[in-house]
């Protein structure tokens, strides 16, 4: 079997690969790239712990052939802090609000909710947080304080008004 | 786990994909968006010997409306279609249909054309098709053929695609009135355990149409139960009726609980659907 030649961007820096067309892009990211932070929980689309963006948009990395991504830009959960490790307003929000227990599903949650690029265009309601992070499983937290990360980072992106534990409206 | 080996071309036009399924057919599965693909790769319940990518085939991306029908192309994203300006105004069961399949995540990459041409049981777009009788365009290299969506799926991922054809486009006729899609599954997100489509006409010939997935292995247009309704007024309650005398009459070896959902969704669809009548909505306008 040929290896296909690709070049992608990956977090913003131009990456290129040999790769098997059998390859998933999830494990393009962590095998080839050493890019751990997007997990593989469940390998057939379920669980969203492999979710990443592509142009823009969540996808299940684990749903991808490296190959698909030819020419096309992929962001993880790498790239959502700042090169100085400073987090990401969301980042900041799930830890205030203990939204995360062993963290398997923490990246893919992050880059489904990250992938709002304003965060006033997020559900201001509980309803319609569970209804986006409804392509993703959480097994330790019983996604209560999800939302409530979700619907704090939201407010506070809002109102600019740096608070370590969000009262929320629900 | 992971795919199975697999040969691997990418084809850079309609006409590429083409000669390559004429060459390869048998042994060649397309990959389009390969959110039902995937999977069965990664289980290795799928092993073809070749994958024939059309992810770049952007000339089959396209929402197109005339006034009386409604082209998308196969390769359409149906995250796409459920966003669509077009596709709400003109035939907004399409767009509520497309709302509940799978996860947001799923829809930014599956197309139509691979949703039709997959033939998933519990798919949400065929029972639209089968609903508004839409047309499916299947082309080969020898040709391009048009099928009715009544006679499009066989059963359980089963078509009548041959190993040289692809799904390029899907018609459905914009039809006045209103409609309304309700599906039902244990989780945001699962697959269906039932869904029903309704369309509501006050003015053209056919007055309320229903398909419904979770009886059989392709969704299946209640004709009986649409005929017995087409008469007089119908009051709160006929329409399950309906419903359940053709489900038992036609499908007793579907599974009971299924049947019961469907019974009830066909009831909920008409009375939205009916709603929206009263209110002065109309699809198509």
């Amino acid at each position: 079997m040929e290896l296909e030649q690709i070049a992608l961007t990956v977090n913003g820096k131009e990456v290129t690969g040999e790769v098997e067309p059998r390859r998933l892009l999830a494990d393009f990211l962590r095998e080839d790239l050493g890019l751990t932070g997007t997990h593989l929980g469940c390998e057939h689309g379920i669980c969203g712990a492999c979710t990443v963006r592509l142009d823009g948009d969540p996808v299940r990395s684990c749903l991808m052939l490296a190959v698909q991504a030819d020419g096309r830009e992929v962001e993880t959960v790498e790239g959502l802090a700042a090169p100085d490790g400073t987090l990401h307003p969301l980042q900041e929000a799930f830890h205030a609000c203990h939204a995360l227990q062993c963290g398997f599903c923490t990246p893919g949650f992050l880059m489904t909710i990250a992938a709002v690029e304003d965060p006033a265009d997020l559900p201001a309601e509980e309803a319609g947080v569970r209804e986006l992070i409804s392509g993703n499983i959480c097994r330790c937290t019983g996604y209560h304080n999800i939302v409530e990360a979700v619907l704090s980072y939201r407010e506070s992106t809002l109102s600019e008004v740096d608070r370590p534990r969000a009262e929320v409206k629900r | 786990m992971k795919p199975p080996a697999f040969e691997y071309e990418r084809a850079g036009s309609v006409d590429d994909a083409l000669e390559l399924l004429a060459r390869h057919g048998d042994e060649a599965k397309l990959i389009a968006g390969g959110q039902s693909l995937l999977p069965l790769l990664n289980f290795r319940v799928a092993k073809p010997e070749r994958l024939i990518d059309i992810g770049r085939l952007d000339e089959l991306s396209y929402i197109e409306a005339s006034t009386d029908t409604l082209r998308i192309g196969a390769m359409t994203r149906t995250a796409d279609v459920q966003r669509s300006a077009v596709v709400a105004e003109r035939v907004p069961l399409l767009a509520e249909a497309a709302s509940y399949i799978a996860h947001p995540q799923i829809r930014n990459r599956g197309t139509v054309g691979g949703s039709i041409a997959h033939a998933d049981p519990a798919a949400e777009l065929p029972t639209v098709m089968v609903a508004l009788d839409g047309t499916v365009v299947v082309r080969s290299a020898e040709g391009e053929r048009e099928v009715a969506a009544a006679d499009f799926f066989l059963g359980v991922y089963t078509t009548v695609l041959e190993p040289e054809e692809m799904v390029v486009e899907l018609r459905i006729p914009i039809l006045p009135g209103t409609s309304a899609f309700e599906e039902f599954s244990r989780r945001s997100g699962d697959f269906a355990i039932g869904a029903v489509a309704c369309h509501l006409s006050e003015a053209g010939p056919v007055p309320i149409r229903l398909a419904a997935i979770g009886l059989s292995g392709r969704a299946v247009r209640l004709l009986g139960a649409e005929r017995s309704l087409a008469g007089s007024g119908i009051e709160p309650g006929d329409v399950s009726v309906a419903v359940g005398v053709e489900v038992e009459r036609e499908h007793p070896g579907a599974d009971p609980f299924a049947r019961r959902v469907v019974v009830e969704l066909a009831e909920r669809a008409y009375v939205r659907a009916k709603d929206r009548q009263l209110n002065g909505g109309s699809d198509g306008a």
